[in-house]
């Protein structure tokens, strides 16, 4: 460790260069394993122009990705917002990668850049490494390995296919994306070199087995009727993974655009932990910034002008515009996450009569124990299930407001009093549901006797309905990846049709 | 320990190849937007890369997702400022936008107006000029981009024997044999100093054997050896042998007003732009004219306030020597474009104008546009005159009154071939 006033010095001065970096890297790094026991991946700091960070945004932070028009789109609606200053662009962004990718804005000044290295590199690196979400549902050892391999097998898909061609399967897959995500059972870690293996293996076996001889051999009798049974209902079990479904059991779809789907889906897959714990890891990165940089301060090497700047970004970051603001854009993850992980320190240390109450199990334990467990064992619709306080309900003032399509009034459900904490926690916990977003669509069953026609049912929750414009093309979609008909029945809780769709 | 990277020297553009494919799926809409672009705004602007507006419609990545109107939904708010439990708040009129934007923000589904692409100056290019071509270029452009020309690029340690330089390799020679000797020699100083010192004999023959040596290696240095030699080198760059010169012609005449002015200038512009985008090197000749001709600099052409009355022919015949001066029709590919409210002093000059035209400029010249810029119904003495030429291959002639009309025309004036149909 250099001395303190060097440090200190070096964090004071305006303009950052490649030493502070180091410091600073260094320090948080320190105090994040010291003091906080972050357990993280190897950090990757780069440091890139607004130009590269809007690359990196259409590409959703990936460093390589296939190509696609969509990502030319992201880059030109995010390049023309930004440049007309309605856009600021984030100061970091970070990847869920081994070692972990972290950006960082050139323009940024040295405290900010100590700030989003202690956000990005301690406090995100720690939670995609400890979550059980992204534990369980991705490898970030493999992702950009994989991502190269997509990339490149795409590019030779454009050149043997035509890119048209190949841009009307990614088109298909990228409208059922939110449908291309398991969420039962944990998928096999991915390689790129066992990809590459295990397609050269099924196109040898393929064309090895190939003969057209066997196919006109009658089968026995036995089988057949066994496998009549077995076909009678197919599948078996409502499939929600639709894109899942199209890679295995599409009838006709061409291998190469097999490949294509599960790629998709495969990156589906990967974003899926973040899209359920967008509240707890800004939260998480927030509560880790504030305290690696407080206690920085505390032991003597920052100085008081660095904290006010400090202060300044960190309640920039958790500034929530109020319902009635012109500013209000939704629920502030980073806030709504700080907030509840704040409270359970507090909860820890301090609790009220009211905690008692509300949070026996948390009482007089040691709070970095307490916010490890939370931040490794839940996803936002659980942790606030589990944690939204009485407390933290009252401090933002949150309440419920109720949309019935068939009134002429909002009603308030329910504000922050006595009678309205566990009506809030509840259905903001609900909001941040999966399902709640997402419609609930599932394959049905397939017709494998005549026609191959697919037929998907939407279940329909709280009376929500399709948007139908949206509905009919997507279903198109579907139609151009199964290669046979498709329907979709929107189907309310009694079994009946209330929409229809088919194509 | 962490690696720190600096990115910012990377290559720029990442997102270049996903820029194109997205510019290619909404190039109907950029080519749309294109003439409004020109109507709007000075062109000189656009010359830089345009803006152009593309509604996000045509470009919507459909999903399945909930109608926001329909339903029963709970959202949770911050803030409260005023409710408790049971009120009950009436929606705004008529649901959709009220309803839509503030509720549904905590969906990914974001309201996006039109959005603006902005495209760089060769994207603009391209879809401005896609469908057009300058009339009779086609040879002499064709041959532009088919000969090369070998040009010196420095020097090069691998190549043919007829390349040597001599004079180079001979320089890097001496350079090398005196560097080399004079490591030796000073080896040799040492060991002589040495020498002098030394009084053991067996010693000192063993370092005046190693002199002998060291001289031996010093008068053999090779003369050339490979890393000496430098051969000219040479790359083919693409040789523009033709080159173009525009001759704008202006009616300044007191009839001419602000507006008319305006119009004829965006007019030339636009050929400008035109031209360079197809000629390594266009040239252009302003010449003004009201009762007497003169050629000018641009500033004065677009800007003097110098008027009188409308004499015709002698711009011509003034072009018509700076042409014989100056552009070679043999070599230079020579355009004119004449802008005029159509008004002349007599029918007679008129007459004269279309007669140098027919017999001096057309033959020597590419391709001439005469736009008249009036909105009154009846046909200039001029436009009479000229109407005799309209069979000439090389000569069009556009009626326009309002900037909105200037692409239109110019695009039929210039449009391909192909595509021609017969004039009205």
């Amino acid at each position: 460790m250099m001395d303190k006033e060097k440090y200190k010095a070096l964090f004071s001065s305006p303009n950052w260069d490649f030493e502070t970096i180091q410091a600073a890297d260094e320090v948080t790094n320190w105090v994040g394993k010291e003091f906080f026991k972050l357990d993280t991946y190897v950090n990757q700091i780069e440091i890139v122009t607004s130009e590269q960070m809007l690359d990196a945004y259409s590409l959703i932070g990936l460093p390589t990705s296939y190509p696609h028009w969509k990502f030319g789109k992201d880059f030109v609606v995010n390049q023309s917002s930004y440049k007309k200053g309605q856009m600021g662009l984030s100061y970091e962004m970070v990847i869920n990668s081994d070692p972990c990718i972290s950006y960082n804005m050139e323009n940024n000044s040295t405290c900010m850049m100590l700030l989003v290295i202690a956000h990005a590199c301690q406090g995100h690196n720690a939670f995609f490494k400890n979550n059980y979400m992204f534990k369980d549902w991705t490898s970030a050892d493999s992702i950009i390995d994989y991502m190269v391999f997509a990339r490149d097998y795409i590019m030779q898909c454009e050149e043997e296919h035509g890119a048209e061609e190949v841009e009307k399967v990614l088109d298909a897959c990228h409208s059922l994306m939110d449908h291309g995500v398991d969420k039962y059972k944990k998928p096999p870690k991915l390689s790129a070199q066992k990809e590459r293996e295990r397609l050269k293996r099924l196109t040898k076996v393929k064309s090895e087995n190939y003969n057209e001889l066997l196919r006109t051999l009658p089968a026995e009798k036995e089988m057949r009727q066994e496998r009549y049974k077995k076909q009678r209902k197919f599948p078996l079990e409502p499939e929600e993974n639709l894109l899942y479904f199209i890679e295995k059991n599409a009838p006709t779809l061409d291998i190469w655009k097999r490949e294509i789907v599960r790629i998709v889906r495969k990156v589906a897959q990967y974003y899926y932990p973040q899209t359920m714990t967008k509240v707890m890891n800004e939260g998480f990165a927030t509560f880790m910034h504030y305290h690696i940089i407080n206690k920085l301060f505390d032991l003597g090497y920052l100085s008081d002008g660095f904290m006010l700047e400090f202060i300044k970004s960190h309640s920039g970051v958790i500034y929530q515009p109020e319902y009635s603001s012109p500013y209000f854009s939704g629920l502030n993850p980073y806030t709504l996450g700080f907030n509840i992980f704040m409270d359970i320190k507090r909860i820890c240390t301090e609790p009220t009569d009211e905690d008692k109450l509300w949070f026996p199990d948390l009482i007089g334990k040691d709070w970095l124990e307490q916010v490890h467990y939370a931040m490794e064992n839940f996803r936002d619709d659980s942790f606030i299930a589990q944690y939204l306080s009485p407390k933290v309900i009252r401090d933002m003032k949150l309440f419920a407001i109720f949309d019935d399509e068939d009134s002429e009034f909002y009603e308030i459900k329910a504000i922050h009093n006595e009678r309205g904490y566990r009506k809030i926690r509840e259905m903001l916990s609900k909001s941040y549901d999966r399902s709640h977003r997402i419609p609930d669509i599932q394959v049905d069953h397939v017709d494998l006797h005549k026609t191959s026609k697919l037929t998907l049912i939407h279940n329909i929750q709280d009376e929500r309905l399709l948007d139908e414009e949206e509905a009919e093309s997507t279903v198109r979609h579907m139609r151009s990846l199964w290669e046979f008909p498709v329907e979709l029945h929107s189907r309310n809780k009694a079994g009946i049709d209330e929409d229809f769709y088919e194509c | 320990m962490s690696n720190i990277i600096d990115r910012r020297k990377n290559a720029k553009g990442k997102s270049t190849n996903n820029r194109q494919k997205f510019l290619k799926r909404v190039e109907d809409q950029i080519k749309e937007a294109i003439p409004d672009i020109l109507s709007q705004e000075s062109i000189k602007d656009s010359n830089g890369g345009g803006k152009v507006k593309v509604p996000i419609k045509g470009i919507n990545e459909p999903n399945f997702k909930h109608d926001p109107k329909s339903g029963k939904k709970h959202y949770i708010r911050p803030g409260n400022d005023k409710f408790a439990e049971g009120d009950k708040i009436p929606k705004p009129e008529g649901g959709g936008s009220g309803s839509g934007k503030g509720k549904g923000s905590n969906s990914p589904e974001v309201t996006q107006d039109d959005f603006v692409v902005i495209l760089s100056r060769d994207e603009f290019l391209k879809y401005f000029f896609e469908d057009l071509e300058l009339p009779n270029m086609v040879k002499k452009y064709m041959e532009s981009t088919t000969t090369f020309r070998n040009q010196r690029a420095g020097y090069t340690k691998n190549s043919v024997p007829s390349r040597l330089n001599v004079k180079t390799s001979f320089q890097h020679s001496l350079a090398r044999q005196i560097s080399i000797a004079g490591a030796y020699e000073q080896k040799i100083r040492k060991i002589e100093a040495e020498l002098e010192q030394e009084t053991e004999q067996a010693r000192k023959l063993e370092l005046q054997s190693e002199i002998e040596r060291l001289l031996k290696l010093k008068n053999t240095i090779p003369f050339f050896e490979d890393v000496d030699l430098r051969y000219n080198n040479f790359e083919r760059v693409p040789k523009p042998a033709t080159s173009a010169v525009m001759f704008c012609i202006m009616d300044v005449s007191a009839s001419m007003g602000f507006h008319e002015k305006d119009i004829a200038k965006r007019f030339f512009t636009l050929l400008y732009i035109f031209l360079s985008k197809q000629y390594a090197k266009v040239e252009i000749v302003y010449i003004r004219h009201h009762t007497e001709s003169k050629e000018v600099d641009e500033e004065e052409f677009f800007n003097s306030r110098e008027s009188g009355g409308t004499v015709v022919a002698p711009s011509l015949k003034l072009m018509h020597k700076i042409m014989q001066e100056r552009y070679d029709p043999q070599v230079w590919n020579v355009y004119c474009c004449q802008a005029s409210d159509g008004d002349v002093w007599s029918n007679g000059d008129a007459v004269e104008c279309s007669q140098i035209l027919k017999n001096d400029v057309l033959p020597n010249i590419q391709y001439m546009a005469y736009i008249e810029i009036k909105n009154r119904g009846l046909e200039g003495y001029l436009w009479h005159a000229y109407k005799k030429l309209r069979k000439e291959g090389n000569f069009s002639m556009r009626n326009i009154n309002d900037v909105s009309q200037i692409w239109p025309v110019f695009k039929a004036l210039f449009k391909k071939k192909s595509l021609v149909t017969e004039e009205a």
